[in-house]
């Protein structure tokens, strides 16, 4: 089986938000909610670089280890995925999460937060594959289809890269080679304990 | 003039060569780190990697924030195990206390007399205070324990049922709670005032273990400790649980972190305290729930515990009766 992840190339992301917008459509996400965003690091400043993030879908993940009622579950694919239905909305997942992936709508009283929501790798979540009920709760189930996420396959330059993490490592080290500079794949070290040189 | 025409020519001799020139170097030649050494160093500081993001939500900002590695190691390896020895720990304490010292019994018996010790209102809130506490501590160290504990037993549909209620019932219960604590420190600080007398209290152990009983006001100094951690523990807990109620509205992510921290911590270790409180207020000691219940103590009880209060409220009973500047009948 794959072992799912993303890089981001960040000496090829130009911050367009392509991949924010497009996260954002193909899961109808609601307002105020971004499964996927852009950080720009030293803004304006000599080494300005942009690194479009989300879920990781970290190696022995953080959220599923604090999760009081205990609702993640890790995929044959190695995503990371949660069930709605248990969920509480208590938050500890974004305080443990190194990537501030969790989110959580507002709702009624006091800082009341509703069920969270992050990034689902397009594979949708517990329940059946490409129904109504998934697009609702999880959105879209494009690995159920075959496909990989919308994310990366919309992005202009092709820095975010998405799929097995062998082959997308593959394909960066490739253009590292190549062009002869890389700053090293974001978040691995810390989703993946993983070191890649650049 | 010349020097203008020297500038042309150097510039038309430099011209090729700068169009020769290879890209600016590259990010990581300009002596910038990798990512992996950033978030390698980072770690090692505790220190988040921000930037800026083009959404409203500034939090969004954060690229990696590394204490969240700390904080899952805190909630679920420090917290479980502070509770964890603390709870089990006062429990069995409590128990081996009881098998080894059992019931204290009044001394004296039941004299048939009771005096009263707390009014109405300081019951009502007493009892206000308590349950919404154990309320509290039960659904808290749900959060910490019932995953491994419960969900096993009762299945992720009811334990999610019940997690979810356990929570409404903690953001709510901590509104009693706050206010049993204010109207607490009005009604018993003055009562509660360290002295002297505590000191030698407190070298006897209170009496606990040997037999002889020494002297109090009405409220002795294991009561006081009692009061006092209520009123300062459960105001820091309370403190920083509306930090965690209204998250990110006084603070950022490694604040809400702390808060938790310090909430967790603390009431897990009130939790603990309270439970020998519990204990010496019903089975521990006869005669001494009925102050919290019908407010009447036994005078016996109130004598062996509270020598000093007793007089005063005699000497004030016998003025009320017989008021000081009162003459005999027939005195005049
Ligand atoms: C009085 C005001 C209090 C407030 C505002 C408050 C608020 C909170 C909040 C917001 C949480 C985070 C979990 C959630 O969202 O459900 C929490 C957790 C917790 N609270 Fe409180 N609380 C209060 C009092 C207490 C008291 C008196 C106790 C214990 C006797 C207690 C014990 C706990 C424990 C053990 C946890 C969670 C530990 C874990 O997650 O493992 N709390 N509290
Ligand atoms: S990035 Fe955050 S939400 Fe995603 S798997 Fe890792 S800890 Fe969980
Ligand atoms: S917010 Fe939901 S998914 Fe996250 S830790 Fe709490 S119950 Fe689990």
């Amino acid at each position: 089986m794959a072992r799912m992840k993303f890089l981001c190339d960040s000496d090829r992301c130009i911050e367009c938000n392509a991949c924010v917008t497009a996260c954002k459509n193909e899961h109808e996400v609601p307002w105020g909610i971004n499964r996927r965003r852009v950080v720009t690091l030293n803004d304006g400043k000599p080494g300005e670089r942009s690194i479009s993030m989300a879920c990781m879908h970290c190696t022995d993940a953080p959220c599923a280890a604090v999760c009081p009622v205990n609702c993640f579950y890790t995929t044959a694919d190695a995503v990371v995925l949660h069930d709605k239905d248990l969920c509480i909305g208590c938050g500890y997942c974004f305080y443990a999460c190194p990537f501030g992936a969790p989110q959580y709508p507002k709702l009624g009283n006091f800082g009341s937060r509703g069920k969270m929501d992050k990034c689902t790798y397009c594979a949708g979540g517990p329940q059946a594959d490409d129904t109504a009920v998934e697009y609702i709760q999880y959105g879209a189930n494009r690995l159920a289809e075959g496909k990989l996420p919308i994310c990366a396959e919309m992005c202009s330059t092709k820095a975010l890269l998405a799929g097995d993490g062998q082959i997308i490592a593959a394909i960066y080290k490739e253009r590292v080679t190549r062009r002869g500079y890389g700053s090293g794949a974001w978040g691995w070290r810390t989703a993946y304990q993983e070191d890649m040189p650049a | 003039m010349i020097r203008i025409l020297a500038l042309l020519l150097a510039l038309c001799a430099a011209g090729p060569a700068l169009a020769q020139t290879a890209a600016p170097p590259p990010f990581t030649d300009r002596g910038q780190l990798s990512a992996s050494e950033l978030e390698f160093r980072a770690a090692l500081k505790g220190e988040r990697i921000s930037g800026r993001v083009s959404i409203p939500d500034q939090q969004a900002a954060n690229l990696i924030q590394p204490e969240g590695l700390d904080w899952r190691g805190f909630h679920n390896r420090t917290l479980a195990w502070i509770a964890g020895i603390a709870v089990l720990g006062m429990g069995g304490l409590l128990a081996l206390f009881f098998l080894v010292r059992g019931r204290i019994r009044i001394a004296g018996g039941w004299s048939g007399h009771t005096l009263q010790r707390f009014s109405l209102l300081e019951r009502a809130n007493h009892w206000m205070v308590a349950t919404s506490f154990l309320i509290l501590g039960l659904t808290g160290l749900n959060l910490t324990f019932g995953r491994h504990l419960l969900l096993p037993v009762i299945g992720p549909v009811a334990f999610t049922a019940l997690t979810q209620a356990g929570k409404y019932a903690h953001n709510f219960l901590a509104f009693p709670f706050t206010l049993g604590i204010v109207v607490m420190l009005l009604l018993w600080a003055r009562d509660n005032v360290p002295e002297k007398a505590d000191l030698a209290w407190l070298k006897q152990a209170g009496g606990l273990m040997g037999h002889g009983h020494p002297g109090a006001g009405r409220f002795n100094a294991g009561q006081k400790t009692v009061f006092w951690l209520t009123v300062f523990g459960g105001g820091i807990v309370a403190a920083s649980g509306y930090v965690l109620i209204f998250p990110f509205s006084v603070t950022d992510i490694g604040g809400q972190q702390l808060a938790y921290i310090v909430h967790g911590v603390l009431a897990a270790l009130m939790f603990a305290a309270m439970l020998a409180h519990i204990y010496i207020g019903s089975v521990g000691m006869e005669g001494a729930f009925d102050a919290m219940g019908t407010g009447q103590v036994d005078y016996n009880w109130a004598k062996e515990h509270h020598d000093r209060w007793v007089e005063a409220q005699v000497t004030k009973a016998r003025q009320t009766v017989t008021p000081r500047d009162a003459k005999a009948a027939g005195a005049d």
